[in-house]
């Protein structure tokens, strides 16, 4: 693959509720944040890919309203398209086009407002109308499912899931983006009340609102108007079978995008060979989980951001794992860790990480 | 017994959604906020004037596209206006917002209100017999009990 | 960077209720079928794009719901949507994929069962909550705007929009995946009920079940694939517009700027000569006309003539719509995607009946959301 690098980064504060701004307003937000990071200005971006849901936005074709926001009707307009799932995918297709010969820079942003719908019921409607949607079921009443089988397959329980989570609140309270910024001890985690057994309330990651925004640009273009590139060395993405049909307790889809990824970039010792891993873990026991089939065992370099347990938009947290990844690749994280040149980024759509992406990193 | 592997059309079951539905709280934002409470507590019209171009965004957004520049001037625009152009929707169809079939016919209208760059719709009172054409100048009747939304208009009708 | 062709395309039977199949199974038929022609398993492909619109069916995630039928368990999976053009982004999406090189074998597919749900009702969920929909009607109800501000502008009649709406039915008759294959007269269409002046019963695509799946690959397999592949010469689009009181009604701007930007990238000066084929995403009548303006083939308000002429029925020096088009065929999200299945079996010369004569270069686009377009060029010889 021919390098490409991201060469410029903008995230909104996530938070609870951002009532006062339209996703549009947000989509603005991060993208002129990212042009700023880039020292670019919008006239420089010569094709945009969004990331967001309808089901999520509560219209069809709800890319629409954020068109003019990210820039697509600037000046003779540029092309544009959108992808619905998690942000790191839209990036994956924002690659492709720049791979393609037929642009130089992608910007790619994507959006959620949690706080617009009942995300128990857009959770619900990802299941089959016929077979299994009167069940009840939603994100995460299926992640329960999973956190049973995959502690019963691995021998652990709440207070291995408790360590995690206290790892990621000490350091979401200190990243200025994170939506929840009050750490955790692990007794606080033990007695948090039961939401779906054996998840409870701390296992879960908050619904914020928020919106992140990356640009991507060919290696000419990067080396010619990049002070600090990030290069994107590998890249991997697959998706499994629907939930009654594989086995909760692995994912082979993530194995896979991993393999791919490693491959790429020349990684056969991903704990030694990679410095730093920003994953999305809706549920504390998911970090344990995808931690397991990325085959990387530092836990302690994971997450420095908070994770998705301090802030979590749908759609845009495979996005913001990449943005803090680049950020600690460049030197300017909130909880910078020393020496890190390579990093993992990792994504997730769809329920009980149906669907995964990992990207690997260069300063 | 074998059964074939053919079903009449009759032989097939459906599955119905039912009552099901998403409900959702959409944030109007700061600039639509100020044009519906202008709209409620005065009956005006206001818009936002791009620094660049000029144009004068009706309904006011934050941003003006093709500058990529954000929008402050407040401009009161309307409320005369004039029919840039319309259509009679005689079909009938079930409005997603409220689960019932839409009254129709109703007049379906784009208005340029004046002092405004782009379009505002909304229903237009006709004889569907007798439409009007484009180019007239309309005017809006507004609703006694307004709540700061767009309904607040009842329609707009020939000046 | 490398050159990318189709090189396989599968259409289901389309038509208006498929009460028959869930949506899986029709996107399973769509699938198995475009693997058949290109005489392929789902264990070459390596990797999996579909779309269609949400609101339609109701399901959330339908990359992974159907994923048993499309292929793409433990495969790169991607979900494209963009409203009406969904069909026409997905095969931009297959075109850039594949010319990266970051895949080789890509599947792209596109479906709809519109049977499921209240198109109009769905359609008006795309637009605007707080500003576009109390008025709203659907799709119709915008082109219908369309239609009367073009009429008046240059005083086109409903008789010319019908004339177009005559050679699109005329060619469907030869189309064996057309929904509707009944001829129609001038007198029938201009007789057709009312919907929403001056759009007549008609003058609009139809709501259709199907599902479209095209194969997609690069330099390294496409001649090994197929002896004839379509090669994908470019690909432009504009969505600008977040409210429908924003566009401009003439031209349709999105389909004039992303046809000169292609055309401009791949030296086009006069499309009417330079291309010998077109499948367009014209929903309905008038955009028969007017839209082709705005592609460079007449000039203001002289659409109608170029359509009057013949010179765009079957046997025309540039055939449109040879499929039926889109007022014979609409299952929305593969209703974009049919027309570049359909421009590249036109090239390979495999479109039967309504096969053209000595197809070297065909253009296909896409339309949807608040007036945008999306454009596709293809040609016989592989690009240098």
């Amino acid at each position: 693959m021919e390098p490409v690098a991201i060469i410029g980064v903008g995230q909104t504060a996530f938070g609870p509720n951002r009532k006062d701004r339209t996703y549009a307003d947000l989509v603005y937000e991060a993208t002129t944040a990212a042009l700023t990071d880039a020292g670019l200005s919008i006239a420089h971006i010569d094709n945009i890919v969004t990331a967001s849901n309808d089901f999520f936005d509560g219209r069809t074709i709800s890319s629409m309203a954020v068109g003019d926001a990210c820039g697509a009707a600037f000046g003779e307009g540029k092309s544009i398209s959108t992808v619905e799932g998690d942000g790191a995918f839209a990036a994956l297709y924002g690659l492709s086009r720049i791979l393609s010969g037929s642009y130089e820079t992608t910007l790619v942003v994507a959006h959620s407002k949690s706080s617009e719908g009942d995300l128990r019921l857009l959770t619900n409607v990802f299941f089959d109308p016929l077979t299994e949607r009167s069940l009840g079921l939603d994100w995460i009443s299926a992640a329960a499912l999973q956190a049973r089988v995959f502690f019963k397959e691995k021998n652990i329980g709440n207070i291995e899931c408790g360590n995690v989570i206290v790892k990621n609140r000490a350091y979401g309270a200190k990243n200025p983006k994170a939506h929840i910024k009050k750490p955790l001890t692990i007794d606080e985690a033990l007695r948090s009340p039961l939401v779906a057994a054996p998840l409870k309330e701390t296992d879960i990651c908050p619904s914020s609102d928020g919106a992140a925004a990356i640009i991507l640009a060919s290696e000419s273009f990067a080396k010619k108007k990049s002070e600090r590139p990030v290069w994107i060395r590998g890249m991997g993405l697959s998706a499994d079978a629907p939930l009654g049909e594989r086995n909760l307790a692995e994912s082979k889809a993530l194995r896979l995008a991993a393999g791919r990824a490693y491959q790429m970039a020349g990684i056969d010792n991903p704990s030694a060979q990679i410095d730093l891993v920003e994953l999305s873990e809706q549920f504390s026991y998911q970090e344990l989980l995808w931690l397991d089939e990325l085959n990387y065992r530092n836990s302690s370099r994971v997450n420095l951001s908070g994770g998705c347990l301090s802030a979590h938009a749908w759609i845009v947290s495979g996005l913001a794992r990449m943005i803090e990844a680049s950020l600690q690749l460049r030197g300017q994280a909130a909880n910078q860790a020393s020496s890190v040149r390579r990093a993992l980024a990792h994504g997730q759509y769809g329920l009980c990480g149906q669907s995964h992406s990992v990207w690997i990193l260069e300063s | 017994m074998v059964q074939k592997n053919r079903l009449k059309r009759s032989d097939f079951i459906f599955v119905e959604s039912g009552e099901a539905f998403q409900p959702f709280e959409y944030s109007v934002g700061m600039e639509g906020s100020r044009f519906f409470t202008e709209l409620r507590d005065r009956k005006k019209f206001f818009g936002l004037r791009c620094p660049s171009c000029r144009k004068v965004y009706v309904p006011p957004r934050k941003v003006c596209g093709p500058c990529f520049k954000t929008m402050d001037e407040w401009v009161e625009v309307g409320p005369m206006g004039t029919l840039s152009a319309f259509t009679i929707l005689r079909f009938p169809f079930i409005d997603p917002e409220t689960g019932e079939k839409k009254p129709v016919p109703y007049g379906y209208a784009f208005i340029l209100l004046d002092g405004a760059s782009t379009q505002f719709q909304h229903f237009l009172k006709v004889d569907p017999d007798w439409p009007p054409t484009i180019g007239i100048r309309v005017k809006p009747v507004f609703e006694e009990n307004r709540q700061g939304k767009l309904s607040d208009i009842r329609h707009f009708e020939a000046a | 960077m490398k050159r990318t062709a189709i090189v396989g395309v599968g259409q289901t039977d389309h038509t208006g209720n498929r009460f028959d199949v869930t949506g899986v199974e029709l996107i399973q038929e769509a699938v198995s079928r475009a693997l058949k022609d290109a005489e392929l398993t789902l264990d070459d492909i390596d990797g999996v794009v579909i779309g269609n619109m949400d609101h339609f069916e109701g399901i959330n995630g339908v990359e992974l719901w159907s994923i048993s039928g499309n292929g793409g368990i433990l495969k790169p999976t991607i979900k494209l949507t963009t409203g009406g053009t969904t069909g026409s982004t997905l095969a931009i999406g297959g075109y850039h994929l594949t010319a990266s090189g970051l895949f080789n074998k890509l599947l792209v597919i596109g479906w709809e069962k519109n049977s499921e749900s209240d198109t109009t009702g769905a359609i008006t969920t795309a637009f605007d909550p707080i500003w576009d929909r109390l008025v709203f009607a659907g799709a119709i109800s915008g082109l219908a705007v369309e239609a009367s501000a073009y009429m008046k502008k240059f005083g086109v009649t409903e008789k010319d929009a019908a004339r177009a709406v005559v050679r699109d039915r005329k060619h469907a008759v030869k189309n064996p995946h057309a929904h509707l294959r009944r001829e129609v007269t001038l007198d029938e269409v201009l007789r057709a009920p009312l919907l929403s002046d001056p759009i007549k019963a008609l003058d609009i695509c139809p709501r259709t079940d199907g599902a479209c799946a095209v194969i997609f690959a690069n330099e390294d397999y496409a001649e090994k694939i197929c002896p004839k592949p379509a090669w994908v010469l470019g690909t432009a689009n504009r969505h600008p517009y977040a409210y429908l009181g924003d566009v401009d009604w003439y031209p349709l701007k999105s389909l004039a700027l992303a046809s000169r930007e292609l055309y401009l990238k791949l030296g086009i000066k006069e499309p009417l000569k330079e291309i010998n084929l077109m499948e367009l995403y014209t929903p309905y009548s008038f955009a028969n006309l007017s839209w082709i303006e705005a592609l460079g083939l007449a000039k203001p308000g002289e659409g109608a003539k170029l359509i009057w002429d013949g010179v765009t029925d079957a046997g025309g020096s540039l055939p449109i719509n040879l499929s039926g088009g889109v007022l014979s065929t609409n299952p929305i999200g593969a209703t974009g995607l049919i027309r570049a299945a359909e421009c590249a079996q036109q090239i390979m010369g495999v479109a039967g009946e309504r096969q053209a004569e000595g197809v070297k270069k065909a253009l296909s686009t896409g339309f949807g959301g608040c007036f945008w377009s999306d454009i596709l060029i293809y040609g016989s010889e592989k690009p240098s």
